[in-house]
C-alpha cells in the first residue's frame, strides 16, 4: 500500500547521485587555481584592515597603488601555505617588489608565531580576522596571490601555492611588463 | 623486453575480465553450471596476469629502467631499495596497477574462500567484480600506462618526492587500496544480492568477513597516513581535513556503518534494504575518492598529477557503475522483505541510531569536501572550507555516537529493558564522573571540550571492561568458572570490545593532543634550556649530515629526567638536490603520557637556532587505538561463525526472502 511512496523513497539515492555527477562533470572544466576573477582590471575594493599585531603595518586598499604590488591571503592553518612560504621569502628579497599578506581567518598569535619560525617576507599585514575582506576580494580559498598595478587595479589573480613555474613563467614577466 | 611482457600481460588480463564478466552471469541467469565455473578460472588467471604485470614493473623500478617513462619520472638510481619499491605505487600510473592487483587478489580470495556460496552467487559476485576491474584495467591502459617508453633515454630519473620517501608512506598506499578495494566485494555481493532477488542472514554472513578485511586494513592505512603527516610534515598536527584525507575517510565512516548494519541484518533479518545500499554507497565513496583525487576537481597537497582526461574517464566509469547500481537499488529493494520487527529501545535500536550518526557524518564530510565545488559551479561565488567547518559539526554527531558506544553492550535484541540498562550502566557513570572529576581538577581552567572527550573515552573504555566483566561473572563466580565462561564467550564479542577500547583511546589521544597540546617557538643559543609543559629541552647545537640522497643539518637537544638516562631528539632539515627540494624530519619520542616533538628551523645571524618544541599529550594514543580498533576487526573475523558455520540457506518458511513477484 506504500508501494507508490516507497518506490520514490528508493530511487532517492540514485537522484542524488545524478545531481552530484552533474556537479562533478561541471567540476571537470573548472579548474580550481584558475579563477577568472570578477575583479581582473578593476580597482581593488575599498578595505582598511587593522595591522596582525603591533610588529606590523596596517593595510588598506589606499596602500596599493603607486607601486607594483602582490597581495597575499595566507593562515597559519593552511599547509599549502607553508610550501609556498619559501618563494614568498625570496620574493620578498627582491629589489622593489613590494609584498603584502592578508592573514585570514587566524589567531594572531599563532600567525606571528608562524612568521616568526618561517620567516615574515610582509611589509604590511592587514588582519582579516572575519574574512569579510576575503569576500570583498572574492577570495576562493587560502593561499591566493593578487598582483596588483601602479594604479591599484588588479592585474592577476593566483589561486593556491605560487610555484617556481607559476612565478618564473607567469608572474615575474607581468610584473616586468607592469613596471615599463 | 621485461616490461612488454607486462604490457602484454595487462592486456590479457582486460581480455580476461571481460570474460569473467560476461560468461558467469549469462551462466547464472541461465543455471548452466559450465559457463557459472569459468568465472573462478577466469578470476585466478586474471590475478595471475595482473601479478605478472605487477612485477615487471617492480623489475623496472629495482632496476632502474629509465626507457620506461614512468620509472624515469618517478625514480632515481641512487634512492634506497626500499623507496624504489614503493616507488612503484608512489604515482598516479603504478597506484592505478596496485589498484587493480588488489582487486584481482579479492576476486582469487572469492574463489578460495567462497566454496560455500551457491554457485549463482558465487557467480554473480565473481562477474561483477569483473567489471569493475574491466573499468580500472582500460583506465590504466588507455590513459595511464605504466609501461610507456621514453626515447631518448634518460641517464637518469627524476626522483621520488622526498617527502614520500619514508616507510610510513611506503606502506600507507597499500593498506589504504586493501581497504578501499576491499569495499568492492561487500558492493559486488550487493549487487549479485539485487541480482537474485534476495537477502537474507546467510548473505550477511557471507558478505561481514569482507566488510571487517576492508575495514580493518582501511582503518591502518588511514592511521598511516596521519602518522605520516604527523611526524614527516613537521606542523605538529595530524590530520587536516584536507580532500585527499576526506576521500579515505568518507568509505571509512560508511564502511564502519555497513559494518554495524550488516550485524542486524544477520542476526535479525531486518535492514536488508539499507545494508545493501550502504554496501553500495561505500564502494561509491572509494571510487568518488579515486575521483577527486585524480582529476583535479579540488586542490590538495597531496594530489596525484591530474589530468581532465583522466577525470573524464573516471566520471564515466563512476557514472556506470554508482549510477547502475543505484537504479538496481531502486528497482529492486522495495521487494526485500524486511524481517523482524523490534522496539526503539534495543540494541537494533541502537545500531539504527548508530547508521544514521555514521552517515551523517560521511555526508558531512562529503559536502564539506565538494561546497567549493557546488558554490564554484553554480557560479554563486568562491568559498573554502577549512578544519573550522569539520570540528564545528563532528563534535556534535560524534558525542551521541561515543555515548552509544558505551552503552551499546548491554542492550539486548528487539526489545531491552530500559530500567535494567539503568542499572547495568550506573556502575559506569559513577566510575566515569569520578574520571571526568578527575580530569576538570588536573586541567582546571582549561578547555571544557577536552573534559567532555575524556569522559566520552573513559564511558567507553569502562564500559567495555565492566561487560566484560559481567558477562564473565568475574568476582561472583569461582575464577575457574570466570575463565571458562571468557573461553566460551564468541571472538565476535571480543572483537567488538576490542575494537570499542580501540575507539576510547582514539577519543583520548585526539581530545588531549588538541585540547592540552603545548608549543614553543623560539631562537635556541647552544647550551640553552627551554622548557615545554615541565620538561627541560636543552639545545646541544647542529652539525652536518650526509644522507644517501640528501645532505643536511642535524640539531640535538636533550631532555633531562630524574631516574632514566636522558632523552635524546635529534630533529633533522634534509635538502635532495635531485628535486631541489627541502624536507623537516621532526624528532618525537613517544612516551606514554604524550610525545616530546622537536623540529629544526632556520639559524640566525647570532648563532641561533629557530627551533619549535611541542608536548602533544597521549597523541600515539590515536594510533594505538586505530591498531587496537583493526585487531578487533581481526578478532571478530575469526569468530566461529566465519570459520566453520557453512552457513545454509533454509528455502522455506519466513527465512525465504525470494522477490514476491506481486508486491
Amino acid at each position: 500500500m506504500f508501494s507508490g511512496n516507497r518506490g520514490l523513497l528508493y530511487l532517492l539515492p540514485a537522484a542524488v547521485f545524478v545531481v552530484l555527477c552533474g556537479f562533478l562533470l561541471r567540476g571537470l572544466s573548472l579548474d580550481p587555481a584558475l579563477v577568472p576573477t570578477a575583479l581582473i582590471d578593476k580597482a581593488v575594493p575599498h578595505f582598511d584592515l587593522a595591522p596582525l599585531d603591533s610588529h606590523s603595518a596596517p593595510l588598506a586598499s589606499a596602500d596599493l597603488s603607486g607601486e607594483v604590488t602582490l597581495v597575499n591571503v595566507f593562515a597559519s592553518w593552511c599547509g599549502p601555505c607553508r610550501i609556498e612560504h619559501p618563494l614568498l621569502m625570496e620574493i620578498a628579497e627582491m629589489d622593489n617588489i613590494n609584498l603584502y599578506g592578508i592573514n585570514y581567518k587566524d589567531d594572531p598569535a599563532i600567525a606571528r608565531d608562524w612568521l616568526t619560525e618561517l620567516g615574515d617576507p610582509f611589509t604590511r599585514i592587514g588582519a582579516d580576522r572575519d574574512g569579510r575582506v576575503a569576500i570583498e576580494l572574492g577570495v576562493y580559498g587560502v593561499p591566493e596571490t593578487f598582483l596588483i598595478d601602479r594604479e591599484g587595479r588588479v592585474r592577476y589573480k593566483h589561486v593556491g601555492p605560487i610555484s617556481e613555474e607559476v612565478w618564473s613563467r607567469e608572474l615575474l614577466p607581468l610584473i616586468r611588463n607592469l613596471r615599463e | 623486453m621485461i616490461s612488454e611482457i607486462g604490457h602484454i600481460a595487462l592486456i590479457l588480463s582486460l581480455t580476461i575480465a571481460l570474460v569473467q564478466g560476461i560468461a558467469p552471469m549469462i551462466g547464472a541467469a541461465r543455471r548452466d553450471g559450465q559457463l557459472m565455473a569459468i568465472g573462478k578460472t577466469a578470476a585466478l588467471l586474471q590475478f595471475f596476469f595482473i601479478s605478472i604485470a605487477f612485477l615487471a614493473l617492480m623489475n623496472a623500478y629495482v632496476t632502474s629502467d629509465f626507457s620506461l617513462a614512468n620509472v624515469a619520472q618517478n625514480s632515481h638510481s641512487a634512492k634506497p631499495m626500499l623507496y624504489k619499491i614503493a616507488g612503484v605505487w608512489g604515482n598516479h600510473e603504478g597506484s592505478l596497477l596496485l589498484w587493480v592487483l588488489i582487486l584481482a587478489t579479492f576476486g582469487a580470495a572469492v574463489v578460495f574462500f567462497g566454496g560455500n556460496l551457491p554457485p549463482t552467487l558465487c557467480a554473480r559476485v565473481l562477474a561483477v567484480q569483473a567489471f569493475i576491474a574491466v573499468g580500472f584495467l582500460s583506465f590504466t591502459l588507455f590513459t595511464s600506462n605504466p609501461f610507456e617508453r621514453l626515447f631518448p633515454v634518460p641517464l637518469d630519473g627524476n626522483g621520488l618526492n622526498p617527502l614520500l620517501q619514508d616507510p610510513g608512506l611506503a606502506f600507507h598506499p597499500p593498506f589504504l587500496y586493501l581497504g578501499y578495494v576491499g569495499f568492492s566485494i561487500a558492493f559486488s555481493f550487493a549487487i549479485a544480492a539485487l541480482i537474485e532477488g534476495r537477502v537474507d542472514a546467510a548473505w550477511a554472513r557471507w558478505v561481514r568477513p569482507w566488510t571487517l578485511v576492508a575495514w580493518s586494513f582501511l582503518t591502518i592505512g588511514i592511521a598511516l597516513g596521519s602518522w605520516w603527516a604527523y611526524y614527516e610534515l613537521g606542523w605538529g598536527g595530524w590530520w587536516f581535513w584536507d580532500p585527499v584525507e576526506n576521500a579515505s575517510f568518507m568509505p571509512w565512516l560508511a564502511g564502519t556503518a555497513l559494518l554495524h548494519s550488516a550485524i542486524v541484518c544477520e542476526k535479525r533479518d531486518a535492514l536488508k534494504a539499507w545494508t545493501i545500499l550502504l554496501a553500495i554507497v561505500t564502494f561509491s565513496l572509494s571510487l568518488l575518492g579515486t575521483f577527486l583525487v585524480r582529476s583535479g576537481v579540488l586542490t590538495s597537497v597531496h594530489a596525484f598529477a591530474t589530468d581532465p582526461a583522466r577525470g573524464v574517464f573516471i566520471l564515466a566509469f563512476l557514472v556506470v557503475v554508482v549510477g547502475g547500481s543505484l537504479a538496481l537499488f531502486a528497482i529492486r529493494a522495495p521487494q526485500l522483505k524486511s524481517g523482524g520487527l523490534f522496539s526503539p529501545v534495543s540494541r537494533e535500536g541502537g545500531l539504527v541510531l548508530n547508521n544514521l550518526l555514521l552517515t551523517s557524518a560521511a555526508a558531512t564530510v562529503l559536502l564539506g569536501t565538494l561546497y567549493p565545488l557546488f558554490v564554484d559551479a553554480l557560479g554563486i561565488g568562491k568559498i573554502s572550507v577549512g578544519p573550522p567547518y569539520f570540528n564545528t559539526v563532528f563534535i556534535p554527531l560524534m558525542t551521541p555516537l561515543v555515548v552509544l558506544a558505551g552503552i551499546a553492550p548491554v542492550l539486548t535484541w528487539k526489545r531491552a529493558d530500559l530500567y535494567g540498562v539503568f542499572l547495568r550502566m550506573k556502575f559506569v557513570a559513577i566510575l566515569t564522573l569520578l574520571v571526568v572529576a578527575w580530569c576538570l581538577y588536573e586541567t582546571w581552567g582549561g578547555t571544557f571540550l577536552g573534559t567532555l572527550g575524556i569522559g566520552l573515552s573513559a564511558w567507553v573504555g569502562i564500559g567495555v571492561l565492566v561487560d566484560m566483566g559481567a558477562r564473565v561473572g568475574l568476582f561472583r563466580d569461582p575464577i575457574r568458572v570466570s575463565f571458562s565462561k571468557a573461553m566460551r564467550t564468541p571472538r565476535s564479542i571480543y572483537g567488538m570490545n576490542v575494537a570499542h577500547i580501540g575507539l576510547a583511546f582514539l577519543v583520548a589521544g585526539i581530545t588531549a593532543s588538541s585540547a592540552w597540546r603545548t608549543e614553543v617557538l623560539r631562537v635556541v643559543q647552544i647550551g640553552e634550556t627551554v622548557s615545554v609543559s615541565g620538561y627541560e629541552f636543552v639545545f646541544h647545537g647542529v652539525e652536518k649530515i650526509q644522507g644517501p640522497n640528501y645532505s643536511g643539518e642535524r640539531g640535538h637537544f636533550s631532555v633531562n629526567r630524574d631516574t632514566r638516562d636522558a632523552i635524546q631528539l635529534f630533529p633533522e632539515n634534509r635538502f635532495y638536490p635531485v628535486q631541489q627540494q627541502p624536507t623537516t624530519e621532526a624528532a618525537i619520542y613517544t612516551g606514554w603520557r604524550g610525545d616530546l616533538y622537536a623540529v629544526l628551523g632556520e639559524p640566525d645571524a647570532q648563532g641561533g637556532w629557530s627551533a619549535r618544541l611541542y608536548f602533544n599529550p597521549l597523541v600515539s594514543w590515536i594510533w594505538l587505538g586505530s591498531l587496537v580498533m583493526a585487531l578487533g576487526g581481526v578478532i571478530s573475523l575469526s569468530d566461529r561463525r566465519h570459520r566453520v558455520g557453512a552457513p545454509h540457506r533454509i528455502m522455506s518458511g519466513k527465512a525465504n526472502n525470494r522477490v514476491a513477484t506481486n508486491v
